[in-house]
């Protein structure tokens, strides 16, 4: 299964992609039952979304998938009987059995143990709820679960050449009857099957059939006598028989052995005198018409019956218009490995950088603004802008499996606090970078934890405040100005901004007397160790704070803000980039290097006048903007570059939000221009620095970094040159 | 060369059923539920057919059926690919008209073994 070019592996991983997409649709369905807008197929979807996930798993021998799946899937067989109507705590169950049933998929794909124990209680569950049966079959020969290998050097039949001590002789009557010709049989390949085992006599009876005018196509007139000398045990012959066994009569006697086992053909004999209705009445349909003149079944002949008369042929032979799976009802779709994606996306982005630098030789070049050369490259700039813009399409999915974990992280998290919760969601199929996607089930489920478990007040409280009892969370996703915004939004009573206030204070957070707008206490519950919870709960209270949201957010090029009502809700908004492999940026220059500040952090760019500049202790420096004193940030010093200026003044600065509301001022010598950059990751080659999120290569070839602002305001010493007059003296 | 339509509506089974055939030489055509299946018929005249039976839009009973009705299929050779337990199955298979049967959980000899008796 390691090798890569093992065709099983390939199918396998094709088999865990359709889990997910089995899983989605029986969750779907599930939904759509328990909102009661179900109709009959709704559970027909749900349950060979599941029946398919068995029968998968079957074919790989994962034992555990397809033993909860089989009960799994009898108990919803019952529901689709009508032999049991779910109610709304059997729902629950179902969307549980549901979790359950992606959660061993997963481990059967990462090779991990499930909890025995969680497994039981969930089938204790289905038993006592639906009444399923307990089976103990679905381990045992019913349902041998066998791994398969693809050894397809099969021995075409069992070997006939083995030892030549006296070779066993049988005697085999073979009389179909009717039925075996009507099921698509053909007793001629059977012959040969049994040739193969063997050396192989036979006779033929055709004695009974009659004269053309009484001629009935499909029915068996001929029976065989046949002798087969073999060493292959009875059981190839019996095997080479199963298919139509019960079709007719048929005796294997070994020469020499007692007369045969009487219950060899009493079955056979059975079904014999009594063939299949439907089955003949339909094959004697086209006889009995009469009106046929080349009857097409001929009975001994079954396959040669592509005789149809021309004018019933033209009837039935419509042009090739399916053409095997990528036929009409498939989705028109292709599996492409996301390691070649992730190639062409890179090459895109040489592309792009090759056609800046072509760029910038024309314009160097002093070409004509009109000559054919610059008009070509205006349309190879289209082109490639086009190009990348396709290609970052292909990354691009829907949020809506994102969103699907999300219910139940609402159903396991609302069950744990004791909450009735309802999710819902919008935006679905607002698509967003896959890495985007899922780097941002960590953050989300860790909000939508605390949504529930801080953001909604209990079902008492809310009752008290005259609410519904039962809690909304939401999440809606849709793209704003080139950006996703994703948001998780309660109904609950708001953040309790007194009690974060108290909170910060009593952490040593700010200083007891702080003055701090609604704004400022909302963001507070970001700083690291902040937890609102008086006690741990065991929900969302696991050591992880907002602040690990934020980082998260932050290193997907996001940002996170927050807006709270009192009474009547917490609203959490993520934006993120639409892809995190290019990034609009200001390219810059600090003491002769070039440099990429990303577009998203910068909140405006300013030349720094001498009264705006005060000095703060012996080495620091901060910046009046507007009213608000910011820390002044020498880029070049910051970086290494050079030692801090003798002065700011004339400097040109950019300043730096952080979600926090944090600001920074960071000098910078000239600024060039703005624009969309290709980020070229650093991390394999030199692990993470201080301050530098990527590269880039610029249309001139030059190498540039691209800042972390963030991480550099963060890790500031702050050192300036203290050119300036002390903050005490100013004015 | 041999010519097998598979219908099954998972596409992992289709995967199983093309790699496992055309391993044994013989060509295939793939459908994913038996509405598609009786499309693809009108196309081509497959040497055998094997069918899923729990299948959207036309389960593979109602497909068995429309083959058996239809002059230019009718004694076509089908498999019915099924989870379910010899003895049930056998009659359930061929009351709908099926040729032989193949128990899941998927096995290439079984599979490859079976198709060769109907084929020939």
């Amino acid at each position: 299964m390691s090798d890569p070019n093992d065709p099983m592996a390939e199918i396998r991983a094709s088999f865990f992609i359709e889990c997910e997409e089995l899983l989605e649709a029986a969750q779907d369905g599930l939904q759509t039952m328990q909102d009661g807008a179900a109709d009959d197929e709704t559970i027909n979807q749900v349950f060979r979304a599941v029946h398919s996930i068995k029968g998968g798993a079957g074919a790989f021998g994962l034992e555990e998938l397809v033993s909860f799946a089989h009960q799994y899937e009898t108990a919803l067989d019952d529901v689709r009987s009508g032999k049991f109507t779910p109610n709304e705590d059997a729902m629950l169950l179902f969307l549980g059995c549901c979790d359950l049933l992606a959660d061993l998929v997963d481990s059967a794909r990462d090779g991990t143990d499930m909890d025995a124990a969680r497994v039981e209680s969930l089938l204790t569950q289905l038993r006592d709820v639906v009444g399923i049966e307990e089976e103990e079959e679905v381990s045992a020969d019913e349902f041998e679960v066998t791994g398969i290998s693809f050894d397809l050097d099969l021995p075409d039949l069992p070997d006939a050449d083995a030892e030549p001590a006296p070779t066993p002789v049988y005697d085999i009557l073979f009389a179909p009857n009717d039925d075996l010709y009507g099921l698509g049989n053909e007793p001629l390949f059977l012959i040969r099957a049994l040739a193969a085992l063997g050396e192989l006599e036979l006779q033929c009876d055709y004695s009974a059939i009659p004269d053309i005018e009484q001629f009935i196509p499909g029915t068996a007139y001929m029976s065989w006598s046949l002798t087969l000398e073999t060493d292959a045990p009875e059981a190839d012959i019996h095997e080479v028989f199963e298919f139509v066994d019960g079709l007719g009569k048929i005796e294997i006697r070994e020469q020499g052995a007692p007369p045969s086992d009487p219950t060899e053909t009493t079955e056979a004999d059975e079904i014999a005198q009594n063939p299949n209705p439907p089955a003949e009445a339909e094959l004697q349909a086209p006889a009995s018409a009469g009106s046929d003149p080349a009857p097409d079944q001929t009975g001994t002949e079954p396959s040669s019956e592509e005789a149809v008369p021309p004018a019933q042929a033209a009837l039935t032979k419509k042009p090739q218009k399916s053409n095997g799976d990528g036929g009409k009802g498939a989705p028109a779709t292709v599996r492409v490995d996301l390691e070649r994606i992730d190639r062409l996306v890179n090459l895109v982005g040489e592309l792009v950088i090759n056609q800046a630098m072509l760029s910038q030789s024309v314009t160097e070049a002093d070409l004509p603004p009109n000559s054919a050369v610059a008009h070509g490259l205006e349309e190879f700039m289209q082109l490639t802008r086009d190009i990348q813009d396709s290609v970052m399409m292909i990354r691009a999915q829907p949020v809506k499996s994102l969103f699907q974990r999300m219910s139940r992280i609402i159903r396991e998290a609302s069950g744990a606090v004791g909450k009735t919760v309802r999710l819902r969601t919008e935006g679905e199929a607002t698509e967003v970078d896959k890495t985007v996607i899922e780097r941002l089930a960590d953050p989300l489920t860790h909000m939508i934890r605390n949504a529930v478990d801080h953001g909604l007040e209990s079902t008492d409280a809310r009752v008290a405040a005259g609410k519904p009892p039962e809690g909304i969370v939401s999440l809606t996703a849709a793209h704003r100005s080139g950006r996703v915004v994703i948001e998780v939004s309660d109904d609950g009573g708001g953040i309790n901004r007194p009690k974060v206030f108290d909170i910060a204070v009593s952490k040593g957070l700010i200083p007891a007397d702080a003055q701090l707008t609604d704004s400022e206490i909302d963001n507070l519950l970001f700083l690291p160790g902040f937890s609102t919870a008086t006690e741990v709960s065991n929900l969302s209270g696991r050591g992880v704070g907002m602040d690990v949201v934020r980082s998260a957010i932050q290193a997907l090029g996001g940002r996170i803000v927050i807006q709270s009502e009192p009474g009547t809700g917490t609203t959490f908004s993520i934006s993120l980039p639409l892809t995190l492999a290019v990034l609009d940026g200001m390219v810059v220059q600090v003491a002769g290097e070039t440099l990429v500040v990303p577009l998203n952090a910068i909140i405006e760019t300013l030349t720094l006048a001498a009264e705006d500049i005060r000095a703060l202790g012996p080495e620091t420096n901060v910046v009046q903007i507007r009213g608000q004193f910011v820390p002044l940030l020498d880029l070049g010093a910051e970086l290494g570059f050079r030692e801090p200026l003798e002065s700011y003044v004339g400097g040109i600065v950019l300043l730096i939000a952080h979600e926090n509301g944090d600001r920074a001022a960071l000098v910078v010598d000239s600024i060039h221009d703005q624009r969309q950059v290709v980020i070229k990751g650093l991390q394999d080659s030199y692990g993470h620095v201080p301050g530098v999120a990527a590269a880039t290569i610029l249309g001139d070839g030059q190498i540039a970094l691209i800042l972390d602002p963030v991480d550099i305001t963060a890790h500031a010493s702050g050192r300036t040159n203290q050119a300036a007059p002390a903050l005490s003296n100013a004015g | 060369m041999t010519l097998i339509l598979a219908v099954d509506d998972s596409r992992t089974m289709r995967d199983m059923i093309h790699m496992t055939l055309k391993s044994a030489g013989f060509e295939t055509q793939l459908a994913e539920d038996g509405q598609h299946g009786l499309e693809v018929l009108d196309g081509i005249e497959p040497d055998a057919i094997i069918t899923d039976i729990n299948m959207p839009r036309l389960d593979g009973f109602g497909f068995i059926d429309a083959i058996r009705k239809r002059d230019g299929s009718r004694s076509i050779p089908i498999l019915v690919l099924t989870t379910e337990s010899a003895e049930e199955l056998k009659f359930k298979a061929r009351n709908a008209g099926a040729t032989g049967w193949i128990v899941k959980p998927f096995d290439p000899a079984k599979l490859v073994r079976a198709v060769q008796m109907v084929t020939g």
